[in-house]
């Protein structure tokens, strides 16, 4: 209607003083035309409205069955990236490790660096393959480097509560082992893992698990694997490297507590594992290798306990969660260099080399409000009892090596973290680490985790 | 000592037989339904309760093993469990009830969703791309779903299809003339404006004329803050804001604060089974319902 309003004024400004009679009639007569057009259009328009105003009404009726495609999990496979990256605040300490304990090496999830450094992004990619296997690939991008992780099927149809799972996957070995950084409520792992495994237990192998059709919680799996990974090494073999048994056992209580136990237990051998030592040399210490063949067993009791009132988490919540270990070794040592003065030239064996060593970590997490939280941890680790010939030992390793150290290395870690949502995470942890004898680092992390994509799991 | 075997045997056939078909549902309203529809010949199992809320459960143990037993498993879909059933079953090792078998329900599939995000973008918070997943208050929602769960039922337990059929058929005629009553006591509820804390109500109100002037939160999933709810207020007073409402499970403290400030009543409405003294079952939850919004329309 206004338009044509301001057509008409338009055209009547726009009109020449001297237009004739017949020009005016036959713009009036265009005017009208055009009027009667517009007011046709718009009542096919209120027309049209009426219906659809009647139309979700309609479609709501009990006919309406057609089940629309899911839009998320459909055909398309559910992708999601995490972002991680932080500013570490620490001690210059040129190789880090943890006194009294045989380095687990590998690879680390970044944070060993000072400043500002990015973590690893994960990027993860996961569907149903068909109605009987689900597939799963999480990749670890880094400079230049991408690191699989993760990358399995697992069946959904083998049923009675059973699950195989093949590929590579997280150990099921203890509680934190299967979570990936990202999950974990501190900006590092606890030392316990890092002592144990590096960072995770991996496995290249199968797992099958079993659900007992009872009402409390009762799974128990076993995994065989190659068994590569840190307590082994790959030793090129045709049968099982690693197997590991576990049991877990879990329920609520009441509306607002659930828990969970669990024990688990890993064997698996290395053969000429590594780890930089300081050999007994006249001229000179030398940076030489030690080398470990043996068997290795570890032992994880893990329980979770958590609290949210009325079973709603949303507002406040609290998690308390340990984790125990006993690692048994038992095996021969030697060490090996190049140096022509060094007494290990020529990778001469050392003896026996027997050990047991203990330690694990306890922790809580309190939500107080909506989107904060706080976190207490505490990790030790004991010295524990290792045995062997010090007269041949020491004959080409120097004593003062931090294997040898009799030492309880232990750690205290606070921690806030702030989420807006469920898909972002800004964290502040403060960290007293006294895992190497004579230093004693105070550690501040400012961290960010960002997911994008896919919903996660809510995992337990 | 054979015929005591052979008896053992023969009971223990004939137990699963008789023993009643275990159904988990994601929320009590399925679970109610449920109920309805199989009488004794369903056992239920619900995995939430109305204080909780169903987008934010962990896959905790006692869901894994629950999950474990169950021959049918009856939930909304449409993402709002994203979070937590897919480890729940996945985990669970149960192969009935996986997602493709019959074993698995999804009520939403069976309704018309409102609100499809045109954009699916976080930055508009938790956005569902199969529309707004609370669809069990409108009650026509409700009726489509028991057709198609009472069907279900007899598929998964075909020597009860027949029960199940009649009780769907006594369930629908007695739901039909609940609905007709209640669309009269809530005539007078038509146009009321409203604040909801999350978009919780989207489908009742959209079934009464109810008008949403606005939610708590500022974008689905996102935490009220105190900018937004200065705004709100502002909204609320400029649009003649009557109500706001929540479900038990919402944090009363944003609600409260707008209520006071704008001298407008905070209404907790049931939003499920269980969600008050009287909302005791499906037709006790739309009674509450109605009754508690009509109580607040009243003066």
């Amino acid at each position: 209607m206004q338009r044509i309003a301001l057509l008409a004024i338009a055209s009547a400004l726009a009109l020449p003083a001297s237009a004739g009679e017949e020009d005016l009639k036959a713009l009036r007569a265009e005017i009208a035309q055009m009027k009667q057009a517009y007011e046709q259009r718009i009542e096919a328009l209120e027309q049209r409205l009426t219906v659809a105003e009647a139309a979700p009404q309609k479609s709501q009726s009990p006919q309406h069955g057609a089940a629309p495609a899911q839009a998320a999990g459909g055909f398309n496979p559910e992708v999601s990236l995490i972002l991680q990256g932080q500013y570490r605040r620490m001690k210059d300490v040129p190789e880090r490790s943890i006194t009294g304990y045989w380095s687990a090496g590998g690879h680390d999830h970044g944070g060993g660096e000072r400043g500002f450094s990015l973590d690893h992004s994960e990027l993860i990619v996961s569907a149903n393959i068909d109605p009987y296997y689900r597939g799963m690939l999480n990749v670890a991008l880094k400079n230049g480097e991408a690191e699989v992780e993760e990358a399995w099927f697992q069946t959904l149809g083998l049923g009675r509560g059973f699950t195989l799972k093949g590929g590579r996957f997280l150990s099921g070995i203890g509680y934190i082992n299967e979570q990936h950084p990202h999950a974990w409520d501190f900006a590092d792992a606890p030392l316990m893992t890092k002592a144990l495994f590096g960072e995770h237990y991996g496995q290249d192998g199968l797992q099958l698990k079993w659900v007992a059709p009872t009402e409390t919680f009762m799974e128990f799996g076993a995994e065989f694997g190659r068994g590569a990974a840190f307590p082994g090494t790959d030793r090129n073999q045709n049968g099982v490297g690693s197997s590991v048994l576990f049991a877990h056992v879990g329920d609520d209580v009441g509306r607002s507590h659930a828990w969970r136990a669990g024990l688990s237990w890993l064997t698996t051998r290395a053969k000429d594992r590594e780890a930089h030592f300081e050999d007994t040399d006249a001229a000179g210490p030398n940076e030489v290798e030690g080398l470990f063949t043996g068997r290795s067993r570890t032992v994880v009791a893990d329980f979770v306990w958590k609290w949210a009132p009325d079973g709603n988490p949303k507002q406040r919540n609290f998690k308390f969660q340990t984790e125990l270990f006993r690692r048994t070794e038992s095996g021969d040592l030697a060490c090996t260099s190049a140096v022509a003065t060094s007494p290990c030239l020529g990778s001469p064996a050392l003896g026996d080399l027997r050990s047991r060593q203990s330690g694990g970590y306890v922790q809580g997490v309190w939500q107080f409000m909506p989107q904060w939280r706080v976190g207490y941890r505490y990790d030790w680790l004991n010295a524990g009892s290792k045995h062997y010939d010090p007269a041949t030992v020491f004959a080409a390793l120097d004593p003062a090596n931090a294997y040898f150290v009799g030492y309880r290395p232990q750690r205290h870690t606070l921690m806030a973290d702030w989420s807006q949502s469920e898909f972002s995470r800004l964290r502040l942890q403060f960290a007293r680490d006294q895992s190497m004898q004579g230093v004693t680092d105070n550690q501040v992390t400012l961290q960010y985790i960002m997911s994008l994509g896919a919903h996660g799991a809510h995992k337990f | 000592m054979l015929r005591r075997i052979v008896l053992l045997m023969g009971l223990a056939a004939a137990l699963p037989a008789a023993a009643a078909l275990n159904v988990f549902a994601c929320e009590p309203e399925w679970a109610a339904l449920a109920k309805e529809l199989g009488g004794d010949k369903v056992s239920t199992y619900s995995a939430t309760h109305a204080l909780q809320d169903p987008h934010r459960i962990e896959a905790r143990p006692s869901l894994i093993a629950r999950a474990r037993g169950a021959q049918l498993v009856v939930c909304t879909g449409a993402d709002l469990e994203a979070g937590w059933l897919p480890p729940v079953l996945r985990e669970s090792g149960n192969a009935a009830v996986q997602p493709g078998r019959p074993g698995y329900f999804e009520a939403a599939q069976f309704v018309a969703r409102i609100e499809i995000p045109t954009k699916l973008d976080r930055a508009e918070g938790d956005v569902h791309a199969a529309g707004n997943p609370h669809i069990q208050l409108a009650p026509r929602n409700l009726l489509a779903v028991a057709g198609a769960l009472a069907q279900r039922l007899g598929e998964v337990d075909a020597a009860n299809a027949g029960h199940y059929a009649e009780r769907h058929k006594v369930f629908a005629d007695k739901w039909r003339t609940a609905i007709a009553r209640w669309e009269k006591e809530a005539a007078a509820l038509r146009g009321l404006r409203v604040i909801a804390q999350h978009k919780s109500f989207s489908y009742l109100f959209h079934w009464l004329g109810l008008v949403e002037a606005g939610t708590l939160e500022p974008k689905p999933g996102i935490e009220p803050g105190s900018a937004h709810l200065a705004q709100l207020l502002a909204q609320a007073k400029a649009q003649q804001v009557r109500l706001i409402v929540r479900t038990p499970y919402d944090s009363p403290r944003p609600g409260e604060w707008l209520a006071e400030r704008a001298g407008i009543p905070l209404v907790t409405l049931p939003f499920t089974v269980g969600g008050s003294e009287k909302a005791q079952d499906l037709f006790g939850l739309f009674d509450d319902t109605i009754a508690k919004l009509r109580e607040q329309r009243a003066p």
